[in-house]
């Protein structure tokens, strides 16, 4: 039987990386989700996923090319749910340093910053492709998509690029790479977005598509 | 924390895995997706799935394979055998692949490396190298080990770096196989000299070889067949064991 009153949501696919994974999660945990470049799916889904790995001033033109950037700020202002992974989450911030200066989705304010090739006179490793854990700041986990993992509990990364929110309240966790302390999870009114990829990230990573989705009654 | 990966490699063929594993509660151990559950389930953090098919069909069976891997596994893994081209790497991309592992098709079409990190991101580029020792030089060879070819290890590397690649896989022919132990020597000097992370394999026989190679040089991870394969070294207690030498690993 179709059940007519089951929420949809739409990944949005601007043509980098991996969206199968990412669809595969929330299949797993009863996410109806579609894979869709779109407009009107974005217009008429109940929620959306921003995924993505790669170059942020690329991400922005496919987004632009696509005519998505005013959808999805639409969406936003609309308050519909919206989950941000990897460079999902950076697009959401206002702005980027990589080549320059690019400019974001403008949704969280906060800068993305390349992390640097060398600390304290020793060089620090680009992309970070690693398990890290992630660890709570001021914010607690609880009535959140994290409120099943444990603190320090780790996740997987693969970025080169990290988010710094102007605003400390929107940071929902933090990671240390090698010396570097950055924000690896937001959340901020509608909007959940984590560095880390939790589709890669077992069976700790698949709790927070399914709290995400409890908690927006997307399922 | 920031923790060292460990991370079993599986030959395929026809889009079965090949040499015999020997598992205890496996149904099927020729199933890539029933073997990569149970690596996940131990504690693999990563896995590395080798096409070893030379057959013309081997571009549909692979997808078809990652595909399936990709429905099951909660786990990153990467892809490697017979890529040359952006489109091989696409497709295996979109069927749900992490990262994709060139060799071969490296050495002979360097622009590659460029053209794959621009299109998918050098994340997703993994540059595998093996080397073996000739006449006191470090030499890239083809062909696992047969071909040598003009090229020395460091300098390979080094342009495999500048052009793209996000990660290399480094392999010594000369420890492969022998159960003796990584080869420390080359891997600490790989690792000083690059910016990316490094993937050690060739030449695990026992748990002290993995804590030796994570404490005497910089790499990043560990890659090992059959010493896992076989149950020689279960992964939680390997993992046990590098926890309780300091080495940061995830439990």
């Amino acid at each position: 039987m179709i059940n007519n009153n089951l929420k949809k949501v739409t990944i949005i696919d601007y043509h980098l990386g991996n969206l199968f994974s990412v669809k595969q999660a929330c299949d797993t945990v009863g996410i109806n989700a579609i894979i869709s470049s779109k407009a009107e799916d974005i217009e008429n889904a109940d929620a959306l996923i921003l995924p993505g790995v790669g170059a942020f001033i690329e991400a922005m033109d496919n987004l632009a090319d696509l005519n998505l950037i005013e959808t999805i700020k639409k969406a936003a202002a609309e308050k519909k749910p919206i989950f941000g992974i990897c460079l999902g989450l950076q697009l959401l911030f206002t702005k980027s340093e990589e080549f320059g200066t690019g400019e974001g989705l403008d949704l969280v304010p906060g800068t993305i910053r390349k992390f640097p090739a060398d600390l304290d006179d020793r060089k620090v490793k680009v992309p970070q492709i690693a398990w890290n854990s992630i660890y709570e700041f001021e914010k607690k986990w609880s009535d959140t998509p994290l409120m099943d993992v444990v603190n320090n509990e780790f996740m997987y990364f693969v970025h080169s690029y990290y988010v710094d929110p102007s605003n400390d309240m929107d940071i929902l966790t933090k990671t240390n790479y090698d010396g570097i302390e950055y924000c690896s999870a937001i959340s901020k009114d509608n909007i959940f977005a984590t560095q880390f990829h939790p589709e890669k990230s077992t069976l700790k990573g698949l709790s927070i598509y399914k709290n995400w989705a409890t908690l927006n009654n997307l399922i | 924390m920031l923790s060292k990966r460990i991370i079993p490699c599986l030959d395929v063929k026809d889009g079965r895995t090949v040499k015999g594993v020997n598992f205890i509660d496996l149904k099927d151990a020729g199933d890539p997706v029933e073997l990569a559950w149970q690596y996940a389930q131990q504690g693999a953090d990563e896995l590395v799935f080798l096409d070893i098919t030379a057959t013309h069909e081997r571009r549909k069976t692979m997808i078809e394979m990652v595909k399936s891997v990709a429905r099951q596994l909660n786990i990153p893994f990467t892809i490697g055998g017979g890529i040359t081209t952006v489109q091989d790497a696409e497709a295996l991309l979109n069927a749900g692949a992490d990262k994709i592992s060139i060799n071969s098709a490296a050495v002979r079409n360097p622009e590659l490396i460029e053209e794959l990190a621009k299109n998918f991101g050098v994340q997703f580029v993994v540059v595998a190298v093996d080397t073996k020792l000739v006449e006191g030089r470090n030499m890239v060879h083809l062909n696992g080990g047969r071909l040598i070819t003009e090229l020395e290890t460091e300098n390979w590397i080094r342009k495999a770096e500048s052009l793209g690649a996000g990660e290399i896989l480094l392999t010594s022919m000369d420890h492969d196989g022998t159960k003796q132990g990584f080869d420390c020597g080359l891997l600490n000097t790989i690792t000083q000299m690059i910016n990316i992370p490094v993937i050690a394999s060739g030449g695990a026989g026992k748990v002290e070889h993995f804590i030796e190679v994570f404490e005497k040089t910089g790499v990043d991870a560990a890659l090992a067949a059959s010493v896992f394969h076989f149950g020689e070294i279960p992964i939680p207690d390997l993992k046990q064991k590098l926890k309780y030498h300091n080495i940061p690993v995830r439990l």
